[in-house]
């Protein structure tokens, strides 16, 4: 595997973390339990589609093949997606859609930090604009867990579920491969298991915080940033996400 | 208008008050919370705001039946942004009915019973990605046509609201017309589809601005007060002027056979909305209406978990505080 045959895996995989979570994020839109989350998910969502054009646009060019962001985001089935499971699942109750939010967010922040430094001066840029974006994100998600963890009966109850469910999909974002090791080889992003310490105690305070535990248990489901097996949800999400541009070939819209 | 069919209140006040006040108003003064004010004032203005406010609020619903749709990366970035601007609009507008008294939680919950309504045009569906950009370029722009008369209206918060507002609706106006003109210039798929959502919007885009002035009961009374700046029927000709030489620039054949330039009145003529059909809707018959408002009242009540869930933490968190101190 050659340097940018690596890196252009990796920029899927950092582009379709977004491009997936987003627009799972972006099916909420007026249905938010309040005005002021309807305001926040759409603006996560924007983000995170902002995000995607420059991992996606950036992965296209180092690809090489004329394909643009919107030719990987559209036109790829899903077996050719790089996205962590976690950001495929669906979006549940609003407690599942926050606490997935937080997961991602946390090991987000830790990545993007040290991407910054990324001896791909493409990669610190887009990570240094993304880290603004993702430190809010996860400041108001944190929030949330902890607000609900900690509100009444009912929203820690669902909460604990909603975390109970995620937890075995967190291991995956810490994985490594040889994409992970020329990449780590090259100075261009960190061992993946570098972010963990960071991560366990970012969650850990807010857990503490929200009155939830993390679940016993150390099975990983895992297969999404490798592509070798997705889950079901993910076809679902790609028929709609790609319908217009598979309907219409070739229109410019 | 996102405010349609407004009933305004009669007021039983002391004369030489009411004079007072309408004075301060034909002296083109803005009306503040604090100020006196006539009681069928306040209601008409709780009732308009309001209104408005549930618009943007359920306006949401046929855009974001696209967001999961759009065909690139950019025209879904514009589209989410364009709709968190509404859910924002949706924010001020809710703050300044409550500067009149009455709370936001009480006007969704008027809402959700029936008893306060939201603007026709959001009864009607989107069925292809060019209705996308004709509610920018047309739902935006009939909003504008009024809401940039409403910046001069009496009550000060609703008229920097509007200032505010209006802003963010040109710039929607632009984005959803740039939308539908790469269609209009696109495949004769998309000139289809461009065609089919300007056929399908134009009348309702038309009856946003209420039945005609000489059938509008209420319109008199809050000319008076300034809530209303200009007559249902004048901002649906300007609507009407600015938008025919656009729909030519985009090549798609008119909506109506009755448009016609007529020299002199220097103004197009056009043909009337069917008004029982806007009746229908605004009764409830729309073909969406049932559907817009199951959806906000499910958001409502399986949110209602989310919202106890976060008042309960946060009084926990004050108490803690207190004892802290
Ligand atoms: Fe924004
Ligand atoms: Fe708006
Ligand atoms: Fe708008």
């Amino acid at each position: 595997m050659t340097r940018d045959e690596a890196l252009f895996e990796f920029l899927l995989r950092m582009g379709d973390n977004t491009l997936i979570l987003g627009h799972r994020v972006s099916e909420w839109c007026g249905h938010s339990p309040v005005l002021e989350e309807d305001i926040a998910l759409a603006n996560t969502a924007l983000d995170m589609i902002g995000q995607t054009q420059l991992w996606l646009g950036l992965a296209g060019e180092v690809e090489g093949k004329g394909r643009s962001a919107d030719d990987l985001a559209f036109r790829r089935d899903a077996w050719d997606f790089r996205n962590v499971l976690l950001c495929e699942l669906p979006n549940g109750d609003f407690g599942q859609t926050l606490m997935r939010q937080f997961l991602y967010d946390a090991w987000s922040l830790g990545m993007l930090d040290r991407l910054k430094t990324s001896s791909e001066a493409r990669v610190a840029e887009i990570a240094e604009k993304a880290l603004k974006e993702v430190t809010y994100h996860l400041e108001r998600s944190g929030d949330t867990v902890i607000g609900l963890g900690d509100g009444t009966e009912e929203s820690h109850t669902r909460m604990q579920k909603a975390l109970d469910y995620l937890w075995p999909y967190v291991g995956e974002m810490f994985e490594k491969d040889k994409v992970d090791e020329v990449m780590i080889a090259a100075g261009i992003a960190p061992d993946p298991a570098d972010l963990r310490p960071r991560y366990d105690e970012t969650v850990s305070r807010v857990f503490a915080e929200a009155t939830l535990t993390i679940p016993d248990g150390s099975y990983v489901h895992k297969g999404g940033r490798t592509g070798r097996m997705h889950t079901e949800h993910l076809g679902h999400l790609l028929t709609s996400m790609q319908w217009l541009q598979r309907a219409y070939p070739g229109a410019a819209w | 208008m996102y405010a349609q069919m407004i009933k305004s209140e009669a007021s039983n006040e002391d004369p030489a008050k009411l004079e007072a006040f309408q004075a301060r108003i034909d002296a083109g003064e803005k009306i503040e919370p604090r100020d006196w004010m006539p009681e069928g004032y306040r209601k008409t203005l709780i009732r308009q705001i309001g209104q408005h406010a549930h618009s943007e609020v359920v306006g949401q619903l046929p855009e974001g039946n696209w967001i999961t749709r759009a065909p690139t990366l950019e025209r879904k970035a514009i589209l989410l942004a364009k709709v968190q601007d509404e859910a924002g609009h949706g924010l001020y507008l809710y703050s300044a009915a409550e500067t009149l008294g009455v709370s936001r939680d009480e006007l969704i919950e008027l809402l959700h019973e029936g008893k306060m309504k939201y603007s026709s045009i959001f009864n009607y569906p989107t069925l292809n990605w060019a209705d996308i950009g004709a509610v920018g370029w047309l739902v935006d722009g009939a909003a504008i046509v009024n809401q940039v008369a409403l910046q001069r209206t009496s009550y000060g918060p609703y008229s920097r609201a509007m200032v505010r507002i209006c802003k963010e609706e040109s710039f929607h106006a632009r984005q959803g017309y740039d939308a539908i003109r790469a269609m209009a210039f696109g495949t004769p798929a998309q000139k289809r589809q461009a065609q089919d959502a300007l056929d399908r919007l134009w009348f309702p885009a038309l009856m946003m601005f209420g039945p005609s002035d000489a059938e509008s009961v209420h319109s008199e009374q809050s000319m008076a007060w300034k809530i209303k700046v200009k007559s249902n029927d004048e901002l649906r000709q300007q609507f009407v002027d600015q938008t025919i030489p656009q729909i030519e620039y985009l090549g798609l054949d008119l909506p109506d056979p009755g448009i016609t330039w007529n020299e002199d009145r220097g103004h197009y003529d056009f043909s009337e909305p069917d008004w029982s059909e806007f009746f229908n809707v605004i009764k409830g018959n729309g073909p969406c209406n049932v559907d817009r408002m199951a959806d906000r009242k499910a958001a409502w009540d399986d949110g209602a978990w989310v919202r106890d869930g976060l008042l309960a933490h946060a009084r926990k968190k004050q108490a803690a505080n207190l004892a802290a101190e």
